[in-house]
């Protein structure tokens, strides 16, 4: 059970606009790609992330071997509770999740 | 064909010299450079100042403005001052006069001012001009007219626009990231959907290549496609690192929206030409039935000030959470005691340093620190009143015990006064998109000999 962020090449989060942020999940090759693909279900996203699944646009890119995972911000960006101006630490949470 | 060069991702950000010189001998047909973004929050846009040191921006301005008389084609900047409010256009307008002046240039500058009076953005809201895009707060005409600043986003007929007036240097209030470099190639009659997306690629210059931070792209337009070429020593374009671009701040990576239509890079191949361009072809411009701007504004969202103290002490560290709550508990009666204010006229939070700070309730990991920062937020209607309240938090931070019986602790604080004014903290209020009848609509085009 390895976390994503151990096996994957790079995980990255950031603002995609000031009411998106937008997570890329870089696997480096098929065979983790797959791995990810598999293991990682949107609900575990949702939950991880603490929204509902059907607010998560996800992309499976087989070409880039890439995962990207974009929701409406939980807080607008630079609103008095926002803690992350520019979306930086979403990758963390995505990164340390344990998939099967 | 038509050559677009990009010297970095944004002016202020510095560029690699020798491999603007290389693209200078290119003969681009013109330089474009992005001033900025929404991407640093909303103060810079409510205050329409620049992020970035004015000390930098005229030094990469006038390395840019010599560049382009050396290539005999137009200087166009996109959002600059960070926000493209009409103030950082004049303030770029400043210093391009001043850079003029030191290198014994004359030129015709054209300035494009995209800010819009907020009072007529209401108005706009009103007769259904203005629509949501998704995510967008619910708003209502007095959000509207509560705005410091509105601005709309031009597009490449905007740009158009100003390049006809034959000015050398263009600058533009805020575009689109991707408007400055597609107008060109769209004027010519190259490829819709390669100019739109090869603006996409290139808009944070070599960031969509190896040695990404080295800046400096040229990207060449025809009626087929477009061709990526990284100028800097060692940077090399494969298809995959300008395909992962599509990725880059984008919520959806094949489809990006622009005045006046869409972009789909669904069928989009790209292909290496060597070991450093990459060819693309088979993007696609869809044209939209009604032509749209979109806007951005934003609004004081009250005034700040600050606290800050650090727990060192092992039973504070393991007991912060309830120790804060405790806090926040008894400051909330104080200032309801001696100020007669209630939560509903101002906030306040305490957010630990090394425990939650940046995640908040989405933080999953549960390990002690050394220490905890404690970072103390307060925002109320005026400036005056978030300080009373700071100075009534001061003696918790400083003294606050856990248990009634222990001797009086003291925690540490890095300054005196321990309470810093913020000044005003500003929030965005709108995305959504404004439809014009002529793109020139709300845009302010003028041009001035320099």
């Amino acid at each position: 059970m390895p976390e994503i962020g151990a096996i994957a090449q790079k995980v990255r989060s950031k603002n995609a606009g000031p009411f998106w942020l937008t997570i890329d999940i870089f696997c480096g090759d098929t065979d983790t790609y797959h791995q990810i693909v598999e293991g990682l279900s949107t609900e575990r996203v949702a939950q991880v992330l603490q929204t509902e699944p059907h607010t998560l646009k996800r992309f499976d890119i087989d070409a880039l071997n890439v995962i990207k995972i974009s929701l409406p911000r939980p807080v607008v960006q630079g609103h008095r509770s926002d803690r992350d101006m520019h979306g930086a630490a979403w990758a963390a949470l995505i990164s340390e999740i344990d998939i099967n | 064909m038509t050559r677009v060069l990009i010297p970095s991702g944004a002016l202020g950000l510095d560029y690699d010299k020798e491999a603007l010189a290389r693209g200078v001998e290119m003969k681009p047909d013109l330089i474009a450079i992005d001033g900025g973004s929404t991407d640093s929050g909303p103060s810079y846009l409510g205050r329409g100042v620049s992020k970035y040191a004015r000390s930098s921006t005229k030094v990469e301005w006038k390395g840019l403005i010599k560049a382009a008389r050396e290539a005999n084609c137009p200087l166009v900047i996109g959002t600059a001052g960070t926000c493209g409010t009409d103030s950082t256009v004049d303030w770029l307008l400043e210093i391009t006069r001043e850079c003029l002046e030191e290198l014994g240039f004359h030129a015709k500058i054209a300035t494009l001012k995209c800010e819009q009076s907020p009072d007529q953005t209401a108005a706009a809201l009103e007769r259904g001009r203005v629509t949501p895009l998704p995510g967008a707060p619910k708003i209502d005409t007095q959000a509207i007219a509560a705005c410091e600043h509105v601005v709309a986003l031009a597009g490449a007929e905007q740009i158009n626009a100003a390049l006809e007036t034959g000015a050398d240097i263009v600058i533009a209030g805020r575009t689109t990231d991707t408007a400055i470099i597609a107008a060109l190639p769209l004027k010519k009659g190259d490829n819709a959907g390669g100019a739109w997306h090869g603006a996409k690629i290139g808009e944070c210059g070599a960031l969509c290549a190896s040695n990404p931070q080295s800046g400096v792209l040229m990207v060449e337009f025809d009626k087929d496609g477009f061709t990526v070429h990284p100028l800097a020593e060692g940077a090399n374009a494969t298809p995959h690192t300008v395909f992962a671009h599509m990725l880059y701040e984008n919520s959806d990576p094949f489809i990006l929206h622009e005045p006046g239509g869409h972009l789909d890079v669904t069928e989009a191949k790209y292909v290496p030409l060597d070991g450093t361009r990459v060819r693309v072809e088979g993007s696609q411009w869809h044209v939209a039935d009604a032509y749209a701007v979109k806007l951005e504004g934003a609004r004081v969202a009250g005034y700040q000030t600050l606290l800050m103290a650090t727990l060192r002490d092992q039973h504070y560290v393991k007991n912060s959470q309830a120790w804060i709550e405790d806090i926040l508990q008894k400051h909330a009666a104080k200032v309801a005691d001696r100020m007669g204010l209630s939560h509903e006229d101002y906030s306040v939070e305490l957010r630990r340093i090394g425990v939650d700070a940046t995640l908040g309730a989405l933080e999953r990991r549960d390990t002690s620190p050394n220490e905890t920062g404690v970072l103390c937020i307060i925002t109320a209607e005026d400036q005056q009143t978030a300080n009373e309240i700071g100075k009534l938090m001061n003696p918790y931070l400083l003294h606050h015990p856990l248990t009634r019986d222990e001797e009086q602790p003291t925690f540490s604080f890095p300054f005196s006064p321990a309470e810093i004014d913020r000044g005003a903290a500003y929030e965005f209020c709108l995305h959504h998109v404004l439809r014009l009848d002529d793109p020139m609509e709300v845009f302010r085009l003028e041009v001035v000999d320099a």
